[in-house]
């Protein structure tokens, strides 16, 4: 692939999903794309890349965008935010809502599902405090396919042994040849929406608590800073953000600070009684 | 440092997990069956135990029991790393003591996973 065709597809994702490449990930290209390539009866990347700019064939521009995204996760992943949750999030919410007995968690770039069915998992372990109460799991992503993937919520055995504790995979999942099935009760605490983290904010409503992990880094600054604001909207003032382990509103966005002594956990800075402490 | 006892009949698999445990920085010991296991242990309780199931001489099972059953064998974390990867396998591990449950092939990065769960690293 040229530098003209490099420089196209740089922007052309940079604008579809915030996707930054740089010329080192030129490799990533080839090994994600020939698939699509091949799927659209194409021959070569530069031919993709001359459809794309012609802008009319919308179906290969999602392929395109959706095949370059990072899908990589893990259930549990880091497990102190979700030991931070279990332990004081949550009571922060039962009693904080106890009136509405209602509470609301988006997962912002849920992947194929391992980090909101995580946290029901969690909720499932609380079921009896939850009694009566609706609680409420929002997961989206801008990759249908990987959507589809997470709502079937069948995972490989590899998949299955990285952070999801052998009693967990016991009591939720069943076997099925080499691949493991998540339990229907689990699959129902979760809805599945896309959404493109660039564009539909607004619409998805207010959360108590807001997951975006692993997914701003591949964003630029500009990028980060405007989906940051976009998560401040959409999360309730005594709300909890929580960030990969990498990522950081530090010298991005100053609506948000961290909470002291956990990594990657924030508060709204206006906010001086945060759920998140 | 912490020391992890290794029990598989296989050489092999005992010098990849060695790197493996090395590298988290266990101070490792081996066994090639169940009861040079439970001789090991009777020497020196590790504080965890890669534990293969199907060995000659004494399954991983046996001796998951029998160490149980020891004064002090409650103390070690006893994480099972098989090929026998059905339910029925890993609920009857779980049932005898094992605190965790590595399916084969594994990889580094799986043991590191279950080892910090189980809280040894
Ligand atoms: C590395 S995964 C992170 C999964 C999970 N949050 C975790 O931490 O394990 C990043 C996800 O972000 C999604 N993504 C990338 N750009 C996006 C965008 N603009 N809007 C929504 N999701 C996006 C990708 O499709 C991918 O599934």
């Amino acid at each position: 692939m040229g530098p003209r065709d490099f420089e196209f597809l740089k922007d052309f994702l940079q604008g579809r999903s915030g996707l930054v490449i740089t010329p080192d990930k030129k490799y990533l290209i080839d090994t994600r794309l020939l698939p699509v390539v091949h799927s659209h009866g194409l021959k070569t990347i530069p031919d993709v890349i001359e459809i794309l700019r012609c802008g009319e064939n919308e179906i290969l521009a999602v392929d395109v965008t959706e095949a370059m995204t990072t899908n990589e996760s893990l259930f549990f992943r880091d497990d102190s935010p979700f030991d931070l949750f279990r332990q004081q999030i949550l009571p922060m919410l039962l009693e904080r809502r106890k009136d509405k007995r209602k509470f609301r968690i988006w997962c912002a770039a849920c992947s194929s599902g391992q980090e909101p069915y995580s946290l029901a998992m969690i909720l499932h372990q609380e079921q009896n405090r939850l009694a009566g109460w609706k609680a409420e799991i929002v997961a989206t992503d801008i990759s249908h396919d990987i959507l589809e993937r997470a709502r079937k919520a069948i995972f490989t055995q590899f998949e299955v042994q990285r952070g999801l504790p052998v009693e967990m995979l016991l009591k939720h999942f069943v076997q099925d040849g080499d691949y493991w099935q998540l339990s229907d009760q689990i699959r129902n605490m979760v809805r599945f929406e896309y959404l493109n983290l660039l564009e539909s904010i607004k619409s998805v409503g207010k959360f108590d608590v807001i997951f975006c992990r692993n997914v701003l880094i591949y964003f630029d600054l500009d990028t980060k800073r405007s989906v940051l604001e976009g998560l401040r909207s959409a999360l309730v003032n005594d709300g909890a953000l929580f960030l990969g382990g990498s990522e950081s509103t530090m010298g991005i966005c100053e609506d948000f600070i961290p909470v002291p002594d956990v990594r990657g956990v924030y508060r709204k800075t206006e906010c001086i009684d945060s759920v998140a402490g | 440092m912490k020391s992890c006892l290794i029990v598989d009949d296989s050489k092999v698999i005992r010098m990849v997990a060695k790197k493996i445990l090395e590298d988290l920085e266990f101070e490792t010991i081996e066994a090639a069956d169940g009861q040079q296991a439970l001789d090991a242990c009777q020497a020196t309780m590790p504080d965890a135990v890669l534990l293969d199931w199907n060995m000659p001489v004494m399954s991983g099972i046996e001796f998951l029991r029998e160490l149980r059953a020891m004064s002090g064998g409650d103390k070690p974390i006893v994480v099972f790393c098989t090929t026998e990867n059905d339910i029925e396998h890993i609920q009857d591990a779980i049932e005898a003591g094992a605190n965790e449950y590595i399916m084969k092939p594994f990889d580094g990065e799986i043991i590191q996973a279950k080892f910090s769960q189980v809280g040894l690293l």
